[in-house]
């Protein structure tokens, strides 16, 4: 029996090497970016990350799935702890945790077509039937299966986004991070990556953390809530719960500085 | 009264090419802030390029006067046109690192245009620059002027970059997306700092966003674009009751909205963006007929 909760998080630690300030001989000084983080993510639910440029929240996110190493604290994926496995170990978990990022542009390899763009994940695993994968993966992100030949500068931003949501969901992972995935796109474009990520939320059962700086689309896509800042939550709850009554005067901060679309925001003037 | 910024059915090509700027008119008179609107490739920056006469190489104007204080710069030698442009308008980037030269110390970056080409004394113009900083919130305008650009934050080099743009008091700013590089708690501070600027200085802007949350803080009046045409030429006041364009409806309702989590983030329906594709179409039509 697997626990409720598919990612379990205590104390999460995570310092790297200071490159920038380091001195010509000796070691770099290393720099804090993770301090103290504690969280669950519920299966099938989504959770939002947000927080300003340095908060932390792509280190976090990439700690998550096992880009990074902690320093600390411990990482447990339905019911295993991950914190410290080595890449061989890791491999087999790798299909069920998969990530989307941010800049299609460069996450897909611009001399490969589509359909090799979405395979190479599952030859990586050893997987069969892989043009069925393909296409079905295609099926899922609204693309034309026509689109297995193209070559990502072929593409729309906002259809390379979407082959890059159907790498990720061709292996059926039950995880899905998503890093920024939606603030290179034009407004049009957004809402329709949304609107797909939504969908395939609820069909796939799939549990997804979506890091963003855009509060208004956490709102629209969240489950729960985590405000970060300087690598510490400054607080976590309900997405409704926060956007009506935020607890922390940081997050009533990066609510007020939205500019929304209207012309009676108050505090603008 | 001449408007300050007057362009007349302007349209910019590629050499040989199609057109980027489809006849586009607008007018901005002298204090106004207009937002010019649009997504990716609507040709929003290349008004702004075309008006500062920094179109690239590849570009050209195929038809069109851009008339600045009533004189077509279009037709003004390249010298000439360069020394007015100078005079009259300036430029807020977008990319606050990009647009600072990494080699050189602030100061000299804000005084040497005033210097060499305004023709001041170069007292007159630090005199000028530690004034300006320090109209932008910079508590240490002396200091900050022996930095190097890489050790300011990025809110810091914007409004830098703000404060070199009014230095020499223009007529007209273009602001180039000068935000969209910020996070929003920085974003709302340059914006206020922007809006501020321009009503003490009465400084005409052309504000250049994706953003309609932008546009609804800090502009009076804005052009919608799509595919280098201006779609929809209004006020925002009227625009935030009721868009004059399907599209910019469409865009409206796209735009992501806390408040109202279920009535916006709409995608852009396919039929509103064929309606407003043919409507490029047919305006291409007409024009090479005449």
């Amino acid at each position: 029996m697997s626990e409720q909760s598919l990612f379990r998080v205590e104390d999460l630690r995570l310092s790297l090497p200071d490159l920038v300030g380091k001195s010509f001989v000796g070691l770099a000084a290393r720099i804090e970016i993770l301090r103290g983080i504690s969280f669950t993510i519920q299966r099938g639910k989504v959770l939002g990350i947000v927080g300003g440029s340095g908060s932390g929240k792509s280190t976090l996110a990439r700690a998550l799935v096992r880009l990074l190493e902690p320093t600390s604290g411990r990482i447990v994926f339905d019911g295993q702890d991950i914190s410290h496995l080595d890449e061989q170990a890791l491999r087999p978990l790798r299909r069920r945790f998969q990530m989307i990022f941010q800049d299609p542009m460069s996450s897909l390899n611009p001399r490969r077509r589509v359909k090799g763009i979405i395979a190479a994940p599952l030859r990586l695993h050893g997987l069969t039937g892989i043009d069925r994968r393909v296409d079905e993966a295609l099926d899922h992100v609204g693309l034309p299966r026509g689109f297995r030949n193209r070559y990502p500068h072929e593409l729309s931003g906002g259809q390379r986004q979407r082959v890059g949501i159907a790498r990720a969901i061709a292996l059926r992972p039950e995880f899905i991070l998503a890093d920024e995935i939606v603030s290179g796109l034009d407004v049009s474009s957004q809402a329709q990556v949304l609107r797909l990520l939504e969908g395939l939320v609820a069909e796939l059962g799939l549990t997804l953390a979506f890091i963003s700086h855009d509060l208004s689309v956490i709102r629209r896509l969240c489950d729960d809530v985590m405000v970060l800042r300087a690598g510490q939550i400054v607080e976590m709850a309900p997405s409704a719960e926060i956007f009506a009554a935020p607890r922390h005067s940081y997050t009533r901060g990066l609510l007020d500085a939205i500019p929304l679309p209207t012309l009676d925001q108050p505090g603008w003037n | 009264m001449t408007a300050l910024l007057e362009i007349e059915n302007l349209s910019v090509a590629l050499k040989n090419g199609p057109r980027l700027l489809r006849s586009v008119s607008l007018r901005l008179d002298r204090g106004e802030v207009r937002g010019l609107v649009g997504e990716s490739g609507a040709g929003k920056s290349m008004i702004g390029k075309a008006v500062l006469g920094i179109l690239p190489r590849s570009a050209e104007v195929v038809e069109g006067r851009i008339l600045l204080e009533g004189t077509d710069i279009l037709t003004l030698p390249p010298a000439e046109r360069r020394r007015r442009i100078g005079r009259i308008a300036a430029l807020i980037p977008q990319d606050p690192l990009t647009a600072l030269n990494p080699s050189h110390r602030i100061g000299p970056q804000i005084t040497d245009r005033l210097v060499d080409i305004l023709g001041w004394k170069r007292e007159k113009a630090e005199a000028r620059a530690l004034e300006l900083l320090a109209e932008v919130n910079i508590s240490a305008p002396a200091r900050v002027m022996r930095n190097y650009p890489h050790e300011l934050s990025g809110g810091m080099r914007q409004r830098i970059l703000i404060a070199s743009a009014f230095a020499a008091e223009p007529a007209l700013i273009i602001a180039d997306e000068p935000t969209t590089a910020l996070d929003v708690t920085v974003q709302k501070q340059i914006l206020k700092i922007i809006a501020g600027m321009q009503a003490r200085h009465g400084t005409a802007l052309l504000f250049v966003t994706h953003d309609l949350g932008v546009v609804s803080k800090v502009c009076q009046s804005l052009s919608v674009l799509y595919a280098g045409k201006v779609l929809e030429d209004t006020q925002v006041a009227d625009f935030f009751r009721a868009p004059g364009h399907a599209y910019s409806a469409a865009l409206l309702a796209a735009t992501p909205k806390y408040t109202d989590p279920e009535g916006s983030l709409m995608p852009v329906g396919p039929e509103v963006l064929a309606a407003v594709q043919a409507e490029v179409d047919a305006a291409d039509r007409e024009w090479r007929h005449v």
